[in-house]
């Protein structure tokens, strides 16, 4: 039969197996078989995401929970600057747009672009994490450190476990920039550029729950 | 663009992050641009809003809120493309049960830690009778 064919990826997946040779009835659907492998991969680390997600929420329950708990030591009110969240909900939201090109320039397999759009990507993603160290920094000094009370405990543990994100985010952009400059846009290398981006942008909408509920609310109520 | 469609020729399924048209570099980053202006309109008026006396004050939590759902879509659809096509129907069905279980998740806490709050006995009577 000359409908059968074979995927490159996995010898078992059977494409229009039994198309024509059937019944020839109009039932007869043609089974494509197995999905891709992007399909694959990408399907499970969005299922990963979304249980990163679901993590978060419970960080956020608990955050909830404390945000009245503050032992007399200082409110959200007190502490929050909310200039220097702007820029880094700017900065991140910026490098999501970047990454996007990065996405488009893989998928033209232009590697300058690629690079570049990566590099500044990774650059914005530094400004972001070097403002929250500041801000994380002067909290401590200032004695609001994650001991003072529950309130901060929640928030440190909150707002640092979005910091180690981002930071694990970056270690993976410039894996994927050092693995294109050495191995060039394989299939493989294109799924991880996938999951990269899929990564980066779920991290630029958990960011969007935080600068809501934690600065914003926090400052506002 | 390397998505199943050109790989196989036939109609299947998107990986999540995937577009499905066959736009043009142009078209994508028209969509990319899109998705960015606006997000920089609802967090510009999410800052606003906070910081604002213009409105009545009960109201910006809610608004604040509803603008940040807002924008988790905006980000859903144009950098994500989570659409609504039947390419993509595993992708959605998957974000929806994530949503199920952090509204069930955060709801639940609050629900429950709400009223454990407020049946629990003020701290300082707690201290005296532990004395």
């Amino acid at each position: 039969m000359s409908s059968v064919t074979f995927s490159e990826d996995d010898p078992h997946a059977l494409g229009g197996l039994g198309g024509e040779g059937g019944h020839g009835s109009a039932a007869a659907r043609v089974w494509p078989g197995p999905a891709p492998k992007r399909i694959v991969t990408g399907y499970g680390f969005w299922i990963f995401i979304l249980s990163d997600i679901i993590m978060f929420s419970a960080f956020f329950a608990t955050y909830a929970v404390l945000v009245g708990a503050t032992a007399g030591g200082p409110t959200g009110r007190q502490i929050f600057d909310l200039r220097d969240v702007a820029i880094e909900t700017g900065l991140l939201l910026a490098s999501s747009f970047t990454c996007g090109m990065a996405t488009i320039a893989a998928d033209e397999r232009n590697v300058i672009w690629f690079q570049l759009a990566m590099a500044v990507t990774g650059a914005l993603g530094l400004g972001f994490l070097a403002l929250e160290a500041k801000e994380f920094a002067g909290l401590v000094a200032q004695g609001a450190g994650p001991t003072r009370s529950a309130f901060l405990s929640a928030f440190f543990t909150l707002v640092g476990c979005h910091g180690l994100h981002v930071s694990a985010g970056i270690l993976w952009l410039l894996t994927m920039m050092a693995q294109v400059f050495a191995k060039g846009f394989r299939a493989d290398i294109q799924r991880r550029i996938l999951c990269f981006a899929l990564f980066w942008h779920a991290l630029d909408i958990i960011w969007i729950a935080v600068f809501t509920i934690v600065y914003l609310l926090g400052s506002a109520a | 663009m390397t998505n199943a469609h050109e790989e196989f020729g036939m109609e299947t399924d998107l990986a999540p992050g995937d577009e499905s048209e066959e736009g043009g570099i142009a078209h994508r980053v028209v969509g990319y641009l899109t998705g960015l202006a606006l997000a920089i309109l609802l967090t510009a008026t999410s800052f606003f809003i906070a910081g604002t006396d213009l409105v009545w004050q009960p109201s910006i939590p809610v608004a604040l809120v509803v603008l940040a759902v807002a924008q988790m879509g905006v980000h859903l659809v144009f950098f994500l493309h989570i659409t609504t096509g039947p390419d993509n129907t595993n992708n959605v069905l998957a974000l929806a049960f994530g949503v199920l279980v952090v509204i069930l998740l955060m709801g639940g806490s609050l629900w429950i830690m709400g009223h454990l709050n407020h049946n629990m006995m003020p701290m300082d009577q707690l201290m005296r009778m532990q004395r």
